[in-house]
């Protein structure tokens, strides 16, 4: 018997005194594909940040593998939203990836051996060898995103926590990079924790669902948690799923449907005021 | 280059016997040990974008040295003492001053206007406001030249021992910190780092023109080359060259040396755009139709 991957049980997490989740748990398995989906300011990158160690729970206890969750676990890769101090960068893919090997120690940042090894596999893997000689400048939002992925796979991390990867991204790039996510994660068999606004580029990828709203938690498939009872419980308003030619829509029953369907991702700022204005992006 | 009848006082003027006079060595010797410790920390303040952050410390190390003359101490001690203190604080409040920029510009203010006024209280120095405000390498003394040494290979270990999570706490600090790097302990030596280099700096080419050997060089290099390692040991090049080149070309013209070094920064800092500017123009003339003359 393994450990979970990673496990909250009755976690509670606050941030600058407000509880934004509360009484949180759950149990995800080795090699499992989680979506985690929910409003702005719902609290997914919290959680994200919590299992990281960088947010202790006000009550409760997450670990990671067993372990009580602290930072510099080399079992977590994390790839945080794409910021923009990386693309005025000039320095090339691979001085950038390099960066984050063994980033954390003291001294000159020369790389070691299987530093050194390490960095290649990890583009390799994610098919970022032909950006390793160029520069970061000159990269597309997608490829700069490969990197950030690169970085994340460094040290071999069995579980893989992915802030908000799609953002800014087009429909077509979404895909490559929910496909690229979804082969490493079978390849090397680890979890992924995945947030996103939207649920439908993520159907085909992720074993369950982990739906964050009005400060609770739900964990379980697709057809189990996106249902109007489940989302409209934890909305705590009436919330309607119409499931169409293989895609999801949820919404929001007040709003006229013919005008704009109100989609999830948009209906936080009417539904969860109590949540509204969490720091989405630390 | 004759110089035209000019009053000086240096003897004669050919290129080999610039380095006969004890003070053209100092003033060698003082550029390079700057030149190198200001291009190498500055590569890393042009890698985390915090290039107003030494612009600002200069500032501050104005008031340091006149405040230092008034009490009787030297203008180097209290440059150094002002600019390290002021990195501190800086570092301490982090994120929480990059969004105040007006605030900033008004401590910065303050800081000249202090300055000022204690020059008004020893009018004695005012002679030498000059010197600070736009440096003066001919002036420094041997003591000088031994402070500014052990300052700059203080300062390069230091930056040799931070480089690694400064590197990583640079490109991507939410990665960096949830690896465990503290990024506010990083950010706080890193500026004291630059403190030093600022006031280093202050010295050969003067509080108001620190950008010229801190960032100057730095932000050349990084256009010339991707490579990290490459890229600072050419900051760190290009500030030598220039600060050399500056010393040599105010001995042959008699013109100030801070003059001379701001030109060679500016111009290397321009040749190193032009590879861009250059195929922009080449555009430019393919679209406006010019035929193209074949010699073949």
């Amino acid at each position: 018997m393994t450990a979970a991957a990673l496990q909250f049980e009755n976690a509670t997490l606050a941030l600058g005194g407000r509880t934004v989740l509360s009484a949180v748990n759950l149990v995800i398995e080795e090699g499992e594909f989680i979506g985690v989906l929910g409003p702005n300011g719902a609290g997914k990158t919290t959680l994200l940040r919590a299992a990281l160690g960088l947010v202790p729970p006000k009550s409760g206890t997450i670990k990671i593998m067993g372990q009580k969750a602290t930072r510099g676990n080399p079992a977590v890769g994390y790839m945080p939203q794409v910021h923009g101090r990386s693309d005025g960068v000039r320095l090339t893919g691979f001085d950038f990836v390099a960066s984050a090997a063994g980033g954390h120690r003291w001294g000159l940042p020369l790389l070691s051996p299987a530093e050194r090894h390490d960095v290649e596999r990890s583009l390799d893997m994610v098919g970022a060898g032909d950006l390793a000689k160029r520069s970061l400048s000159e990269m597309s939002g997608g490829e700069r995103q490969r990197l950030l992925l690169c970085q994340a796979l460094l040290g071999q991390p069995k579980l893989l926590l992915l802030d908000e990867p799609l953002i800014s991204l087009d429909p077509k790039h979404q895909r490559g990079v929910v496909e690229l996510v979804g082969r490493v994660q079978k390849e090397l068999g680890i979890a992924v924790l995945f947030t996103a606004h939207e649920l439908n580029p993520l159907l085909n990828v992720m074993d369950r669902v982990l739906y964050l709203a009005g400060g609770r938690a739900v964990l379980g498939r697709v057809d189990e948690v996106i249902t109007g009872p489940v989302l409209s419980r934890l909305y705590g308003s009436r919330i309607e799923v119409v499931r169409l030619g293989g895609r999801i829509f949820v919404m929001v029953s007040e709003f006229d449907l013919g005008h704009e369907a109100h989609r999830h991702e948009h209906d936080g700022q009417h539904h969860d005021k109590g949540t509204k204005g969490s720091r989405e992006h630390a | 280059m004759s110089t035209m009848g000019s009053t000086t006082t240096k003897a004669p003027k050919e290129a080999g016997s610039m380095l006969e006079y004890d003070f053209m060595r100092t003033a060698f010797l003082a550029g390079g040990i700057v030149a190198v410790t200001a291009g190498t920390v500055g590569y890393f303040l042009v890698l985390r974008g915090q290039t107003f952050a030494g612009h600002a410390l200069a500032h501050v190390g104005f008031t340091g040295a006149t405040g230092a003359v008034l009490i009787g101490a030297s203008p180097l001690f209290g440059l150094v003492s002002f600019t390290v203190l002021a990195g501190i604080a800086m570092g301490i409040l982090g994120e929480k001053l990059s969004s105040r920029d007006v605030a900033i510009g008004m401590i910065l203010s303050l800081a000249l206007g202090l300055g000022l006024l204690f020059l008004h209280f020893y009018t004695a120095y005012a002679t030498q406001v000059t010197a600070l405000l736009f440096g003066n390498v001919l002036g420094v003394d041997e003591k000088q030249l031994w402070t500014l040494g052990l300052l700059a290979v203080v300062s390069l270990l230091v930056l040799g021992i931070i480089l690694r999570p400064l590197v990583f706490a640079s490109l991507q600090p939410e990665l960096a910190e949830a690896k465990g790097v503290s990024l506010r302990l990083v950010s706080i030596v890193f500026l004291m780092i630059v403190a030093v280099a600022v006031a280093e700096c202050s010295q050969i080419v003067g509080v108001l023109l620190v950008f010229t050997l801190m960032v100057g060089p730095a932000a050349a290099a990084q256009r010339l080359t991707t490579h990290f390692a490459f890229g600072v040991g050419l900051a760190a090049l290009l500030a030598l060259a220039e600060a050399w080149g500056g010393i040599a070309l105010a001995y042959w013209t008699d013109l100030p040396t801070s003059f001379w070094i701001t030109c060679l920064s500016a111009a290397a800092y321009f040749a190193s755009l032009s590879p861009q500017l250059w195929s922009r123009l080449r555009r430019l003339a393919e679209e406006t139709a010019i035929p193209a003359i074949e010699k073949s």
